[in-house]
C-alpha cells in the first residue's frame, strides 16, 4: 500500500512546512504575549487576553474569514501590504502558515504563561543583585526556566498547524500543490465518488505524520525537563 | 566604607523610618520578626523603592528621592545573600558562582574565584547541581556567589534561618572568614542574640520599622531601657572578656573583664583569647551584705544603676561592677523586702555553672 505518490509525498512535505513555520513566527510573538499576560498589569488586558483566545472559542471557518477579510487585497494589512512589498498571502501556503499560526496561538501562549508563572521572581531579583540588567535576566533566568513550557507550548501549537483546517479552506481554499495540506487534500478526496482508497490513504499518512511529530516532541520534552531539572 | 541609610515607606501594616549609619566589619540588623528588617535591606539594594529618603555609599547616592536618584539594583554593587539562598536551578554550582562574576565591571575588583570557592569550602560542590546540595552547601555556593560579584559591601538577609543548629554552626564561622579576608563591611539581619554575639560588631536595634538603637553590640544589648525589645525571658547582659588563666584541675577557666574576673566551667580555652559572654539575669542573684561559705563562684560587689517598675511580679535590677553592666532579675517581693534601690551597693552572684558557653568573638 505504501508506496506513495507524488501528490501525497507533496501534501505531507507541504503540512510539515506550513506547521513549521505556523510555529516558528508565531513562537516570539507567543512568548512576549505570555511574558506580557504574565507579568504586566495595565488596562484592557482582558480584553487582550479575550482576543488572544478568540481563535479557541469561535468556528474555525469564522477566523478563516476574518484572515481573508484583513489581508484580502482591499483588507486592512493586505492593502498595504500589496502596495509596499507586492505580497499577498490569500490563496498561497504563507496563507496557510498565518492560518495555523493564528488557530495555535491561544494553545502557546497559555502553556507558556503558565510556565512564566510558576516562576519564582525572587530568582530573577537576585540575578539584579548580582549585576543582571532586566534583559540580561530575562535572557539568562526567565527564558530558561520557561523552557517546558516553551516545548509544550509548541508542541501544542505544532499538533494544532497539523490539524487545521477550517481557516485554512476558507482563507486559502484548496490550492493543488500550493494550499493542499494534509487535511486539505482529505476533504478534497473525499467529495470526489470513487477516491474512497486514495481518502483512506490519506488517513492512514496522517495518522503516521501525527504520531511521528508527537513522538519526536515527547523526546525533546524530555530531554529539556531533563536539563533544567531543579528544584 | 561607610554607609548612610535614611529610609522612608509607608508599607500598610506598618511604616518603616530608619536612619543609621555604619561602617567597617560586621553589623547587625536586630530585631524580631516583621520589625522591618528584610525591607530596610531590601532598600538598600534597591529591591524596595522607599517613598522618600537617601542611602549613600561612600558619599555616593545610590537613591536620594529629592534629587529622583534611584540606582538600580544590578548598578549598586551591593552583593545580597538571601535568607533561602536562591540558586538558580537551571545551572550548577560553578555557573551559579560565576554568574555575578561575569556581569561586574572591568575595574571592579573582585575576590580571587579559587580564594572565595577554598574559603568556603566549596570545591568539591563546583560540578554539582543546585538541588543536590544541603541547606548549609546552598548557603555558602550562595556567600561565594555574592562576593564574586565583586560587591562593595555584603548584605546577609538572616542566612541562618532555615538551617538546624548543627547547619548554623557550621556556617557562622565562614560570614566571619568572609568578612576578615575579604575585607568587605557586612550588614547582617538577624533575630537571634546569639548569631549576633558570634558575629557583630555594631548593633542596629530595629523595631516596629524604626531604629531604636545603634551601638557596639555590648552597650546596645545592655541598655536597661532597650531589654523590652532586645529580648525576653533569655534578656541578660552581655560582657566582653578575656581568657586569663584555666585550672586544668577542676576545669575551670577564669575570664577577665572589666568589673573583675569570672570562673566558669570551660575547657579548652586559650589563654588571652577574647570572648563574650552571655549572663541570664535570671540566673543572677543579689545580696546586701557579702554572702559566706557559699558554692557560688562569681561574687562581685557593685552599684545598683537602675530598678524597672513594670508591674510583673518580676524585677530587672541592672548593677554597674567597676564599669560593666550586669543585669539582675529577682521578684518584686524580694526588691521590696531587701529595700533595693538606684544607689545601693549590693553583691551580685552568678552562678558559674549557669554560664553559657562564652561565645568566641573575633
Amino acid at each position: 500500500m505504501f508506496d506513495l505518490s507524488q501528490a501525497e509525498i507533496a501534501a505531507v512535505l507541504l503540512s510539515l512546512k506550513v506547521s513549521l513555520w505556523a510555529v516558528g513566527i508565531s513562537l516570539p510573538f507567543g512568548i512576549a504575549t505570555a511574558w506580557v499576560l504574565a507579568r504586566l498589569e495595565f488596562p484592557g488586558k482582558t480584553l487582550l487576553d479575550a482576543l488572544i483566545h478568540v481563535p479557541l472559542v469561535v468556528p474555525p471557518v469564522v477566523v478563516g474569514y476574518l484572515l481573508l477579510l484583513l489581508f484580502g487585497r482591499n483588507g486592512f494589512l493586505g492593502g498595504p501590504l500589496y502596495d509596499t512589498f507586492g505580497i499577498t498571502i490569500t490563496f498561497s501556503w504563507q496563507g496557510a502558515a498565518v492560518a495555523a499560526a493564528v488557530m495555535a496561538f491561544p494553545l502557546m501562549v497559555r502553556a507558556i504563561r503558565l510556565s512564566i508563572d510558576a516562576i519564582d521572581t525572587r530568582l530573577e531579583q537576585a540575578a539584579r543583585t548580582l549585576g543582571a540588567r532586566p534583559f540580561d535576566v530575562f535572557l539568562t533566568i526567565t527564558l530558561p526556566l520557561t523552557a517546558s513550557g516553551i516545548v509544550v507550548g509548541v508542541i501544542l501549537a505544532f499538533a494544532r498547524a497539523l490539524g487545521e483546517f477550517g481557516a485554512t479552506i476558507t482563507f486559502v481554499s484548496a490550492i493543488p500543490g500550493e494550499t493542499t495540506t494534509l487535511p486539505v487534500s482529505l476533504y478534497t478526496l473525499s467529495q470526489i465518488p470513487g477516491e474512497e482508497t486514495g481518502a483512506v490513504r490519506l488517513v492512514v499518512l496522517s495518522l503516521i505524520v501525527a504520531f511521528g511529530a508527537m513522538f519526536t516532541a515527547e523526546v525533546i520534552a524530555r530531554r529539556v525537563r531533563k536539563r533544567i531539572a531543579g528544584s | 566604607m561607610s554607609l548612610a541609610v535614611d529610609v522612608w515607606k509607608n508599607l500598610g501594616a506598618f511604616t518603616v523610618d530608619a536612619r543609621f549609619d555604619c561602617t567597617d566589619g560586621i553589623t547587625a540588623l536586630f530585631g524580631k520578626s516583621g520589625a522591618g528588617k528584610t525591607s530596610i535591606i531590601q532598600m538598600m539594594a534597591g529591591l524596595i523603592r522607599p517613598q522618600r529618603g537617601r542611602i549613600e555609599i561612600d558619599g555616593q547616592a545610590v537613591f536620594d528621592s529629592a534629587q529622583g536618584i534611584n540606582v538600580p539594583p544590578d548598578r549598586r554593587r551591593i552583593g545580597y545573600v538571601f535568607q533561602d539562598a536562591r540558586l538558580f536551578p537551571h545551572m550548577n554550582v560553578r555557573r551559579n558562582l560565576e554568574y555575578g562574576r561575569r556581569r561586574r565591571g572591568a575595574s571592579d575588583a573582585s575576590p580571587d574565584f579559587g580564594e572565595v570557592v577554598d574559603v568556603l569550602g566549596i570545591g568539591n560542590l563546583l560540578d554539582r547541581r543546585t538541588h543536590l546540595l544541603s541547606g548549609g552547601e546552598r548557603q555558602r555556593v550562595a556567600i561565594g556567589r555574592a562576593l564574586l560579584s565583586a560587591p562593595r559591601m555584603l548584605l546577609m538577609d538572616e542566612p541562618l534561618a532555615s538551617l538546624d543548629p548543627e547547619r548554623k554552626a557550621e556556617i557562622i564561622p565562614f560570614v566571619s572568614k568572609v568578612q576578615v579576608q575579604f575585607r568587605l563591611p557586612i550588614v547582617y539581619v538577624s533575630h537571634s542574640v546569639d548569631e549576633v554575639l558570634q558575629l557583630a560588631d555594631t548593633m542596629v536595634l530595629v523595631a516596629e520599622g524604626g531604629i531604636a538603637a545603634v551601638g557596639p553590640v555590648e552597650d546596645v544589648m545592655n541598655r536597661p531601657d532597650l531589654v523590652r525589645i532586645t529580648g525576653t525571658g533569655d534578656a541578660g547582659s552581655v560582657i566582653p572578656a578575656q581568657v586569663a588563666d584555666s585550672d586544668p584541675n577542676f576545669g575551670i577557666t577564669t575570664l577577665s573583664f572589666l568589673g573583675g574576673e569570672f570562673r566558669l566551667p570551660a575547657a579548652g580555652l586559650e589563654q588571652g583569647k577574647r570572648l563574650r559572654l552571655r549572663v541570664r539575669a535570671r540566673d543572677v542573684s543579689l545580696a546586701l551584705t557579702r554572702p559566706q561559705d557559699v558554692s557560688v563562684m562569681n561574687i562581685f560587689e557593685g552599684t545598683v544603676t537602675s530598678v524597672s517598675n513594670s508591674g510583673r511580679p518580676q524585677t530587672d535590677v541592672s548593677v554597674d561592677v567597676g564599669g560593666t553592666i550586669i543585669w539582675s532579675q529577682i521578684t518584686h517581693k524580694s526588691l521590696s523586702e531587701l529595700d533595693i534601690e538606684p544607689g545601693c551597693t549590693v553583691y551580685v552572684m552568678v552562678k558559674a555553672v549557669a554560664i553559657d558557653d562564652p561565645v568566641v568573638h573575633p
